[in-house]
């Protein structure tokens, strides 16, 4: 194959847009990609201070990369989730990748703040482990941006990503969400930072390739929660439906963004914010979904070491601390 | 035919999906057609030679060594 724009050998095929590109003229489409999504969006500008939700992962790592490239001011946070090596290994990469480019990267580690990690989380509240994970990212995202004063928070949210995400929430009827679902959510309040997904036009397979052009030493291995996941079930759908017919996946989510969406939104119902009891973070009710959740973790774990103390001090259990979310 | 023993110069091919595997192919063949022998989607994966991507229509020789590195991330 050759690249649609100079004509030399190609190193990347793109099916749904019926083309190939050279190494340089790929990173160029890919880039242009993410400054269109930014304008069209009014996603941020130069002068905004950007908080980047970094995981360690191929997405979060190749956003940063291409927001400090274009230009924008772009700083890391990185959320600790305390499952097994795998999130060692997340951090790892995140923290290496700030420290040879020289950028800020802000960690927070879920077991020295509230008390317990994602896995004891899980355990406590007997939930699947990517709930709480999902719900304790996005808080704690939005908490660090507002008290740090960033202007928006940007996520590595890619193509498959969002497909994956419309698609559950087709198949389940999630009108709320559906409403919601969106490459932009403005601020609402102060204390409700602006949320962006700079990556939502590229797959996670030319993200990957972007990764991979640059050198960017992400974490390779999956979450060991993520096998069974239903967003890895959608996925492969997807592709399998994209192999066949290139180009649904994008018509899927942005037809849905310019002609579905805007009916979702217009039968919804409005939520009025207030703040939460517990932590005065922005909730619908009188407590916000993390405090409530976490609450009841801390309710179970301290139950649970007044009926039985000895053997769980005796093995160093840390995850027993009674400590406040906030 | 993967693994076959009679073959002198099979083709190495290393799967990351995301755990490492490594099997051989006999003979030179398309990446399309490595792909679809594996049953691995092209929508969800590079095809690395090198250190270089390849696209579905590259051959790969038979003494080649090429790397399958998936794209694909839950969560």
């Amino acid at each position: 194959m050759r690249c649609l724009k100079c004509g030399e050998k190609a190193i990347m095929e793109l099916s749904r847009h019926n083309s190939a590109f050279c190494q340089p003229h790929y990173v160029e489409y890919f880039e242009n990609q993410v400054e269109r999504a930014i304008r069209r969006h009014q996603m941020f500008d130069r002068n905004d201070r950007i908080l980047v939700g970094v995981s360690g992962g191929k997405d979060s790592l190749s956003l940063w990369h291409i927001l400090v490239r274009l230009g924008y001011r772009a700083v890391g946070l990185h959320i600790h989730l305390g499952i097994d090596d795998y999130s060692k290994t997340s951090y790892g990469k995140a923290l290496s990748f700030a420290r040879e480019r020289g950028l800020e990267l802000i960690a927070v580690e879920l077991a020295e703040r509230y008390g317990m990690n994602v896995t004891q989380l899980a355990r406590r509240v007997r939930q699947a482990p990517c709930s709480g994970c999902g719900l304790s990212k996005r808080y704690i995202l939005n908490r660090e941006a507002y008290e740090r004063g960033f202007a928006v928070v940007a996520t590595g949210h890619n193509l498959d990503d969002e497909a994956a995400t419309l698609l559950g929430n087709v198949l389940h009827w999630q009108i709320g969400y559906l409403a919601r679902q969106s490459p932009v959510l403005s601020s609402a309040g102060e204390k409700l930072v602006k949320k962006v997904k700079p990556l939502y036009t590229l797959t996670e397979r030319e993200t990957a390739a972007y990764a991979l052009l640059h050198d960017i030493d992400y974490v390779v291995e999956e979450c060991p929660n993520a096998p069974g996941a239903k967003s890895l079930l959608y996925k492969d759908v997807l592709a399998r439906i994209e192999a066949e017919s290139p180009g649904t996946k994008q018509r899927f989510f942005c037809e849905f963004l310019d002609h579905a969406r805007p009916r979702f939104r217009a039968g919804g119902d409005e939520h009025t914010l207030r703040d939460c009891a517990m932590c005065g973070q922005p909730t619908t009710s009188g407590l916000c979904a993390f405090c409530r959740l976490w609450e009841r973790a801390q309710r179970r774990a301290a139950k649970q070491k007044t009926h039985r103390p000895a053997v769980k001090e005796a093995i160093g259990d840390e995850s027993e601390k009674t400590v406040s979310p906030y | 035919m993967v693994n076959s023993p009679l073959s002198k110069d099979p083709m190495k091919v290393i799967i990351r999906n995301p755990k490492r595997r490594q099997l051989e192919l006999d003979g030179s063949r398309q990446v399309r057609d490595v792909l679809r022998e594996l049953d691995l989607n092209p929508e969800s994966v590079l095809v690395i030679r090198n250190g270089i991507m390849l696209t579905r229509d590259e051959r790969v020789a038979a003494e080649d060594t090429i790397e399958i590195l998936s794209a694909i991330s839950g969560g």
